[in-house]
């Protein structure tokens, strides 16, 4: 309860900080709107269902891109923890694109597919894929041979031993990866919707572009908060969930 | 079979098959840094049906290649184990192992871990399976604790749940490899009563690995001795006491203290040459 009010107070304490800037008319409020100006921008959008239109269009690439990424980073994770070939190979591979950052994809996303939902869908999976690679190995090698050992002699062999051994003992470490890989298929899409136009749809980053060239000061801010608030929740509704299961379980002290 | 109605639990439970071991001339070695070690030496060793043997050694003298070749988790280079005139061709839920850590897995909680094995068991039904793993956690006394998390668990918690997960299949061996090793005296004093008692309810042949002479007089019918590099099995002492067995009793000291004598006349230059 206290925590809570904390955070009212502060984020309160921040707003008024606003919006006496604003009044003491320090910056043009061209650049610098009023509060209740993006707010009243956020109800037009929501209301006129813009907003709602680019959200639901950007999370499709997101989810769309994202899964892939996790269907494929997983088994080739698998594949690079237990065969030196693979390891040596796509290994890496995924050890040095994914010190790329997604971004870069970008450029050759647009050549390769044009200004299309497969760009797109390009880039996010490329921003997921590679950690989740990463973090797959890793978790794989971590698991402790005597795991294998004890359900090898229970009868636990091939797919039973990969679904209900290896993969739920690396699950801290696949967590991670999925975190991190979902952090960077966000900034990375967040970077191609601003660049690129795709005419099959507008996303939240289209929203943000064009309203750098209108001006539009109180869509930037207006974009830019709802982009905060689906990572936030994006957070707090998949990932802290898991993280807390993971921690009560392993007895792993809470980050 | 008038108990026929009352379920295949009670029928499943009633299964009481303990194996018969035969080990014959087992060789074993391992690359290391300093050349080939030889593990085990053509050693040979045979377990009546519900026996109780302890192996005993100095650290690195095989004696848990052994139990490992036993369980057909490793493979000798020579020689061969026969379990009920069968030879043993990979690991089997048939001769099940209790690890000194734990092994219980962490993302299961109590019971998860002793239903583990019992998934993999064919003909049961769920319902089956989990009245099977009640009556286990019953058995080594964790009923109250079979939706604790594994880390919430002491040592001595951890390792009567590694015994009811190794025990709920119902193998016909049970092979531990220094179970009670890294827990106190008096969560392992308790332990040693604890593991007779089921051994009695359900009698398995037992082969238990232990540097502790004490633990494997307390236990044991009988005590092979093993020498390390190579490894081999020296001398046989048959423990001819009455059960269960207090650790602390005289008759139990005289036994030790004989086994712990043969024990350094041999290792003892051993060591010396090997240091």
């Amino acid at each position: 309860m206290k925590r809570i009010l904390f955070s009212l107070v502060f984020f309160s304490v921040l707003i008024a900080l606003w919006e006496g800037a604003f009044r003491a008319k320090i910056w043009s409020p061209v650049l610098l709107p009023a509060p209740i100006q993006v707010v009243q921008y956020l109800e037009n959008a929501v209301t006129d269902g813009t907003l709602f239109h680019a959200t639901v269009i950007t999370m499709r690439r997101l989810l769309v891109g994202y899964f892939i990424g996790i269907l494929g980073g997983l088994p080739l994770g698998f594949l690079t923890a237990r065969a030196k070939i693979f390891h040596d190979t796509i290994g890496t591979l995924a050890l040095g694109l994914q010190t790329l950052p997604s971004v870069c994809w970008v450029p050759l996303a647009l050549l390769w597919f044009g200004q299309s939902e497969a760009a797109m869908l390009f880039v996010v999976v490329m921003g997921t894929l590679w950690s989740v690679v990463i973090a797959t190995d890793t978790g794989v090698r971590n698991v402790p041979p005597i795991y294998r050992r004890a359900a090898l002699t229970m009868g636990s062999k091939r797919l039973h031993m990969w679904f209900k051994v290896i993969l739920p003992a690396a699950l801290p470490f696949i967590v991670s990866g999925m975190k991190q890989g979902w952090a960077f298929a966000w900034r990375s899409l967040m970077a191609a919707e601003i660049f690129v136009t795709i005419l099959t749809g507008f996303g939240l980053g289209q929203l943000l572009h064009y309203g750098r060239e209108l001006s539009a000061m109180d869509q930037v801010i207006g974009i830019m908060f709802v982009i905060v608030v689906i990572g936030l929740l994006a957070d707090k509704i998949f990932f802290s969930p898991i993280e807390r299961f993971l921690h009560r379980r392993w007895g792993t002290s809470q980050a | 079979m008038l108990r026929h109605k009352t379920g295949s639990v009670t029928e499943e439970l009633a299964v009481i098959s303990p194996s018969k071991l035969l080990i014959q001339n087992v060789s074993k070695s391992f690359r290391g840094t300093a050349g080939d070690v030889l593990a085990l030496d053509r050693v040979s060793l045979s377990v009546a049906e519900g026996e109780f043997v302890c192996l005993v050694g100095v650290s690195g003298c095989g004696k848990s290649t052994l139990l490992n070749i036993i369980a057909g988790l490793e493979k000798p280079d020579s020689g061969t184990v026969l379990a009920d005139g069968e030879p043993v061709t990979g690991p089997g839920r048939e001769r099940l192992v209790m690890f000194q850590e734990s092994a219980l897995f962490p993302w299961l909680d109590v019971l998860d871990n002793v239903l583990f094995g019992l998934k993999l068991k064919p003909n049961l039904t769920r319902k089956d399976r989990y009245d099977v793993a009640k009556y286990y956690l019953e058995l080594v006394g964790l009923t109250r604790f079979e939706h604790a998390n594994i880390h919430e668990l002491s040592g001595g918690m951890k390792q009567r749940v590694a015994l009811a997960r190794a025990l709920a299949p119902n193998p016909r061996v049970l092979l531990m490899d220094e179970p009670f090793a890294a827990l106190d005296a008096l969560t392992r004093e308790q332990l040693y009563g604890d593991l007779q008692q089921i051994w009695k309810a359900r009698r398995k042949t037992i082969v238990f690995v232990t540097h502790n002479v004490r633990e494997a007089a307390c236990l044991g019918d009988r005590v092979l001795l093993f020498s390390p590099h190579p490894g081999r099995i020296q001398e046989e002492f048959a423990v001819d006491l009455p059960r269960p067995r207090d650790i602390n009793s005289v008759d139990l000291a005289g036994y030790a203290s004989r086994i712990t004598r043969a024990l350094k006349n041999f290792s003892g230059s051993e060591l010396a040459v090997a240091e």
